[in-house]
């Protein structure tokens, strides 16, 4: 019988020696599951090389192009392929009256895309005009993000009266459509200025464009924010920490939290995409960057009134954005497919 | 009725390929009602899903042969296979909760499958809905049939659930652990019902389980699984009073004793089940097997006698030694 | 149930009147805001001023003023312009209504069809190239400002191609009504129509592919499969009823929000004098009554899209109904 009895030794060393598969924290978990996506990776690849791209604008435009995209050139020549060429034409459209900005030189030394209706050099324009478009899209998602994870904890975990006193709020500004919200405070700041109290902000300024577009969807996270933590605040593991007499900041920080970040992040690439377009139509719209600063919308605007002469104009931004805002988009995919515990792999158990 | 033989079901995954189902063969005979056993992970579910040809994963490999009423399934047309699906073999799954589409009533669902093989009218097959849940036991079946499920109790869909699967006189039933979302006074009902059905509707039942009371009260055969593989087979009888396999004792040392002394610890098998990904060589069981010696270190092949077959290689002279001093270590624990 | 009909009723006036104290503090009360030398023009005198002031009641206190303009919008009606003297508010608002009611109208149609149809497609054919191609066709579309897709839309039919064969039926910019030219008004709509449609329709695509990858996750799907459905069957008739529910929810809130006037970016791009772009122009000219009347007309429409919603949910959902 000794043959055939196997000794506890044995039994202890065969577990030992069998592989079990190492133990990865959540966000371990997520950030290898992101990295798989090769989609998402090109596509924040895309996003990087597109920020790069605008933040060189200044060194482009003073060492490549040569030229001040912020002044009118209206009578300025250029040299293309060897020949000095005026930047304005003579229209031939029409009566031949007027002038026709000059198009593409397709040549990076000068006028890459062509001139503007004042002459300027679009594609020097177009990296100015990206940093501001992606400025203000990052800056108004921080806000956004910022005030709507603060109140959705707050009305989410605290519950009540103030639980009950932002919801209303929420309700009435969210009861207003998004955009005639964005318009209405934009026309109106814009063409003031704020100025409350210690608060000055003359009305050229970005961070008015930032604060409206940062504000306007904070119901739109807020609520999900608020639900998740409704939901948190029931599970059994804050159920066992409260019971176990944890404190509520402990509760809020180590246990509910964390849960949140996640929905954020996911909400981040989102919302800097929502954010660009709005800013874009605002910008559009004439009431959303104010001149002399540009960004892709206002360049789409000026593009206008040469739209079926010199396209490229209102093209090369509006072709920018949605390579923008595709790329944040397939990003923010990615992002939710890997925060989402759901899409692991299912081995059904038998 | 239904015979399978060597089925091996494995998937492909990132880490290689995981062998679910290694080389299951059994027999399911008309009216009667086999019991399987194992734990989660034994690949008792995924063997009945290829029999109904459920599993959708493209990364799925099936091998083997699945033959019933003298046809094979294995390859067979989804065309083909559907009319098998619902209408010859039929399938209950664990959770009532959430078994059946929330947004039609239960009647339309039955209906919809009697529909769907049955070339009848729609009065027809309300009327046969109806039908099905009074031989269920759902009370008051004309206003239940236009009951949505979220209006049922836990219970009451699953025998809803049963109704729906019995709707086309499946000769075949497969109930995977239809009892375990369920409290225990319902799943004495739930059990009783099944076993009432298969008198009055003459289908054979394959009963899943985890849960070895389950088996004794209903099973004529049984099985057991571990590791995607069979190690024990026979009548109930065989099983309960002459158990082979140390798996299959170790199971039966776990259920609490309803009488003799009270024990001061509950009976675990030792051990954990081994990861699909890299099962060991040889025996399944063997590193958790107390009896086990060189031998195992193959792989011991299903047989037996008179229908009680185990893949073991005790000898039967080991094994009765084996289970006097089980009998001892019971005696000694408590 | 009549309690709770009533309970819905006062909510969505609270809601109305909410949002018109919002707009009218914003536009009123705003620091810096002074109605009176917008109206005035700048460099005006003083005594200008002051007559302006008086002339419009700037000079009573703001709630009066409020109550005043309320009056003159819902009540007797002869709210005028501040801009246009004279011009009555009411009338100009209804007149415009239906330019936008055509947009949106086609519109929908056109995204709610192909929606459905690339979503359908897209989960039915899951993993596929296809599925892929379509999921990113609708990202595509997603990720375009919808008013710069109606300028290149413009630069195609209206000047590019506009002499070829394929465009050259497209009329110039502008809204021809239907009942003195039904064709006019077809021709005139079919690009705008597409230009409003595909931002929606890529949107929509992707919510119910998803919609319906999840619902084939759930278990019911499996019993339905258990019992021998087809798949179309149980894609259509399970699956798509299941995220139905999500999608009929989106539709009538953004179909809401879009005969309330949030298309005016296609309005204004392809000249159509609706809802949207007298908003705009309101607003751009500070034209306070027009503006009070346009956002009123958008939130009534917000807020029964709401309601209407929520109605049809019931009528989905069975398991809402009992709760």
């Amino acid at each position: 019988m000794t043959d055939q009895t196997a000794s506890a030794v044995d039994l202890v060393a065969e577990e030992a020696s069998s592989p079990l598969p190492a133990a990865r924290g959540p966000w371990v978990t997520a950030l290898r599951k992101l990295r798989s996506d090769r989609a998402a990776m090109a596509a924040l690849l895309l996003f990087v090389v597109i920020v790069g791209l605008c933040m060189l604008a200044p060194l482009y435009a003073t060492y490549v192009a040569k030229t001040d995209p912020f002044r009118s050139n209206l009578t300025g020549k250029i040299m293309v392929d060897g020949k000095r060429v005026p930047v304005m034409e003579s229209s031939t459209e029409g009566l031949g009256l007027g002038f026709t900005p000059m198009g593409p030189t397709w040549d990076f030394r000068a006028y890459f895309l062509g001139a503007d209706g004042q002459g300027r050099d679009v594609a020097a324009r177009l990296l100015y005009g990206g940093r501001n478009s992606l400025w203000i899209a990052g800056v108004s998602t921080v806000i956004c993000l910022g005030m709507a994870a603060l109140v959705g904890l707050v009305a989410g975990f605290f519950g009540g009266a103030i639980d009950w006193v932002l919801s209303r709020l929420l309700d009435v500004l969210w009861a207003f459509p998004v955009y005639l919200l964005a318009i209405s405070l934009s026309i109106v700041l814009i063409s003031h200025g704020i100025d409350i109290g210690p608060i000055s902000i003359n009305s050229g300024s970005l961070s008015l464009p930032i604060f409206i577009i940062g504000i306007i969807y904070v119901p739109y996270v807020a609520r999900p924010i608020r639900g998740q933590v409704l939901a948190l605040k029931e599970s059994e593991f804050v159920l066992a920490a409260i019971g176990l007499g944890v404190p509520s900041h402990r509760i809020l920080f180590r246990d509910i939290l964390p849960n949140v970040m996640a929905t954020l992040i996911v909400f981040v690439p989102l919302m800097m995409a929502i954010n660009m377009l709005t800013e874009s139509a605002l910008s559009f719209l004439s009431i959303g960057v104010q001149p002399p600063d540009a960004s892709w919308g206002t360049i789409i605007q000026d593009g206008q009134e040469q739209l079926y002469t010199r396209p490229m104009v209102a093209l090369a931004p509006g072709i920018a954005i949605v390579i923008t805002v595709l790329a944040l988009n397939i990003l923010g995919d990615g992002v939710r497919d890997a925060l989402d515990p759901r899409s692991k792999l299912r081995i059904r158990s038998a | 009725m239904l015979q399978v033989r060597d089925l091996r079901v494995s998937f492909r995954t990132e880490h290689g390929p995981v062998r679910a189902v290694d080389g299951v063969s059994f027999d399911v005979a008309e009216r009667e009602i086999l019991g399987v056993v194992g734990e989660s992970g034994s690949g008792k579910t995924i063997s009945l899903l290829s029999v109904m040809g459920l599993i959708n994963d493209p990364n799925a490999v099936i091998e083997g042969s699945i033959v019933y009423k003298g046809r094979e399934l294995l390859g067979l047309s989804p065309r083909e296979l559907r009319q098998v699906r619902g209408k010859e073999i039929a399938m209950i799954f664990q959770d009532p909760m959430t078994a059946l589409t929330p947004v039609y009533t239960i009647g339309w669902q039955i209906a919809e499958q009697v529909l769907t093989h049955n070339a009848v009218s729609k009065r027809a097959a309300r009327d046969r809905a109806v039908e099905l849940l009074t031989a269920v036991g759902i009370p008051n079946p004309e206003a239940s049939v236009d009951r949505y499920p979220h209006q049922l109790s836990g219970g009451m869909r699953q025998r809803a659930v049963i109704a729906m699967a019995l709707s086309c006189n499946p000769s075949l039933l497969i109930a995977d652990e239809p009892t375990t979302a369920l409290d225990v006074t319902v799943q004495a009902q739930i059990l009783e019902l099944i076993q009432k059905l298969r008198r009055d509707f003459g289908s054979a039942i394959v009963l899943i389980t985890h849960d070895m009371g389950v088996v004794a009260e209903t099973a004529d055969r049984v099985m057991v699984m571990y590791a995607g593989r069979v190690v024990e087979r026979g009548t109930k009888r065989d099983l309960f009073k002459a158990p082979r396999h140390p798996y299959t004792w170790g199971l039966l040392d776990s259920i609490p004793p309803l009488d003799g002394p009270r024990p001061r610890r509950l009976k675990s098998i030792a051990g954990m089940p081994p990861s699909l990904l890299a099962l060991p060589k040889g025996c399944a069981f063997g590193p958790r097997c107390r009896y086990r010696f060189d031998k195992c270190g193959e792989r011991p092949g299903l047989g037996g006698s008179h229908g009680h077959d185990v893949a073991c290689f005790l000898s039967p002279d080991a094994r009765a030694a084996a289970w006097s001093g089980r009998l001892l270590d019971t005696k000694a624990v408590s | 149930m009549l309690g709770a009909i009533v309970k819905r009723l006062g909510q969505m006036l609270f809601v109305m009147v909410g949002i018109s104290v919002l707009v009218f503090l914003i536009f009123f009360a705003t620091p810096g805001a002074d109605p009176a030398s917008r109206i005035a023009g700048r460099n005006a005198s003083p005594e200008t001023l002051a007559a302006v002031r008086k002339d419009f009641g700037f000079d009573r206190p703001l709630p009066v003023q409020y109550a005043l303009m309320m009056e003159r919008l819902f009540i007797t009606q002869d709210l005028t312009s501040f801009v246009n003297r004279g011009w009555k508010v009411v009338p100009a608002v209804i007149d415009v209504a239906p330019v936008t009611l055509s947009l949106v109208v086609g519109g929908a149609v056109l995204w709610v069809i192909g929606g459905v149809i690339i979503g359908l497609v897209a989960a039915a054919t899951r993993g596929s190239v296809l599925d892929r191609t379509l999921m990113m066709l609708g990202l595509i579309g997603v990720s375009m400002p919808v008013y710069w897709l109606g300028e290149v839309m413009n630069l195609i039919t209206q000047s590019r191609f506009h002499d070829s064969w394929f465009f050259a039926w497209v009329p110039p910019l502008g809204y021809k009504p239907l009942t003195s030219d039904p064709v006019g008004w077809f021709l005139t709509l079919v690009i705008p129509w597409i230009t409003l449609a595909t931002l929606y329709m890529g949107l929509y695509g992707r919510v119910l592919r998803a919609n319906l990858v999840e619902a084939g996750q759930e278990d019911y799907i499996r019993t339905a499969r258990a019992k021998g459905l087809s798949e179309t069957r149980i894609l259509v008739r399970h699956a798509l009823r299941t995220s139905l529910i999500t999608i009929v929810t989106l539709f009538g809130l953004d179909f809401g929000a879009l005969v309330g006037g949030a298309a005016l970016l296609t309005e204004v791009v392809f000249g159509l004098q609706g809802i949207g772009k007298l908003t705009y122009d309101a607003l751009r000219s500070l034209d306070l009554p027009v503006i009070m009347a346009t956002v009123m007309y958008a939130s009534f429409f917000v807020v029964v899209a709401n309601a209407a919603v929520d109605l049809v949910y019931v009528v989905l959902d069975p398991r809402i109904r009992t709760a």
